[in-house]
């Protein structure tokens, strides 16, 4: 049982002064995903998915390689601050906490840099 | 982790005692009502008690004074005003946080379940210790903070337009129905304010007479004081004075967000 005063308690280490970029970025993010998801989803079923050879050239064509490398950032960004909210409604441990906020970092460059990897692949492909 | 489960020692047996309304009662309700005694080492339980209506006032609160003024004098719960304005007697009643004075036992089918405001430390029965909820309370400084000294002859003037920007988010009771339906609350109320302490924040946010408002929006800007906030609107679903703390949040974020940009 503390000893600290209630008011001691509620009011902390205080405010972070921080928090208003990730809410504004989980929005715009939420806007431009929601423009691309419809795009991709549009496209892709239009696509003989069962043909690897025809949905690579798609990949591969125009400007979709731009636009999928956008679908891709801005997808894997989104997660990312969502997957933290997660962790830090659900997660209390001191150490547990820093590690799965660290881990999600990671996880999600790591997921961005092999499908925008994939991507460059395609393309260089289409080019050889 | 978040306490998905109750802990151990606050687990319901459902032992609970039974109280048969009197020989010849013509209008049975039949109320299940957590109780808990702190002095003993027993877990909570669910006590039954069988209410004849006939003699009984419309509302819960009603019922709740006539089974400890009848029944069983140690059913311990509070209660003041009897009219929707103290807030005293809030309490999770047929599964939604409310006032037992103005929640009438004809608008719940079926039995009555009664607990007290969830994920709060439990004084006695339905007596939540509400102490971590007031302080959230006083640490937003919830009173008129200003640079200019008032005037000499009168009061500080407000438009009629800026009253009744304050007007609804004044009316708050403070009786924690919000916030103790929050689940937001529930797993972080040691860093995050919850919907109450916020209402209350914007209340002052927006008083135009208040020269504080820039120290105010500061010391919300959190991930945990305010954003933990993620409008899932059970507050404004439970609110018994119809208040809209999901909207005082959002105003809040938005005028962070318009202050950076």
């Amino acid at each position: 049982m503390s000893l600290r005063s209630p008011l001691g308690e509620a009011l902390g280490r205080g405010p972070a002064h921080d928090g208003v970029h990730h809410w504004i970025v989980q929005r715009v993010t939420a806007v431009a995903l929601a423009v691309l998801t419809v795009w991709f989803v549009l496209s892709l079923v239009q696509l003989p998915l069962a043909d690897h050879a025809r949905v690579s050239a798609w990949i591969a064509e125009g400007s979709h390689p731009v636009c999928i490398a956008l679908l891709v950032i801005t997808a894997t960004w989104h997660s990312r601050l969502g997957v933290q909210v997660v962790i830090e409604d659900y997660v209390h441990g001191r150490h547990s906490k820093v590690v799965l906020l660290i881990v999600n970092v990671f996880a999600h460059v790591l997921v961005a840099a092999i499908a925008l990897l994939a991507v460059l692949r395609l393309v260089l492909r289409s080019f050889g | 982790m978040a306490n998905f489960r109750l802990p151990a020692n606050s687990r319901i047996r459902r032992d609970g005692k039974v109280f048969k309304a009197p020989a010849g009662a013509k209008k049975v309700r039949t109320f299940r009502i957590y109780r808990f005694d702190p002095d003993s080492a027993e877990n909570p339980r669910l006590d039954t008690y069988e209410v004849d209506m006939g003699s009984c006032g419309p509302m819960v609160l009603d019922a709740l004074i006539k089974i400890k003024n009848e029944v069983d004098s140690t059913l311990t719960f509070r209660r003041s005003c009897r009219e929707g304005i103290c807030g005293s007697c809030a309490m999770n009643i047929d599964g939604l946080n409310t006032l037992a004075c103005t929640r009438a036992c004809d608008d719940i089918s079926g039995d009555v379940a009664i607990y007290p405001l969830p994920h709060m430390p439990v004084v006695k029965d339905l007596v939540p210790d509400l102490t971590q909820f007031y302080a959230q309370y006083a640490s937003i400084k919830p009173w008129l903070q200003t640079h200019t000294p008032a005037p000499a002859d009168g009061e500080r003037l407000q438009s009629k337009a800026d009253q009744e920007k304050i007007d609804r988010p004044s009316a708050c009771i403070l009786c924690a129905c919000c916030s103790t339906s929050c689940p937001s609350y529930w797993w972080n109320s040691d860093r995050y304010l919850g919907p109450a302490a916020l209402l209350a924040a914007y209340r002052w946010i927006i008083d135009s007479r208040d020269e504080a408002t820039g120290e105010r929006l500061d010391a919300l800007e959190d991930p945990f004081k305010l954003y933990r906030c993620h409008t899932i609107m059970n507050c404004t679903e439970a609110c018994p004075k119809d208040l809209n703390p999901a909207k005082a949040i959002a105003e809040i974020k938005k005028l962070l967000a318009e202050r950076k940009n």
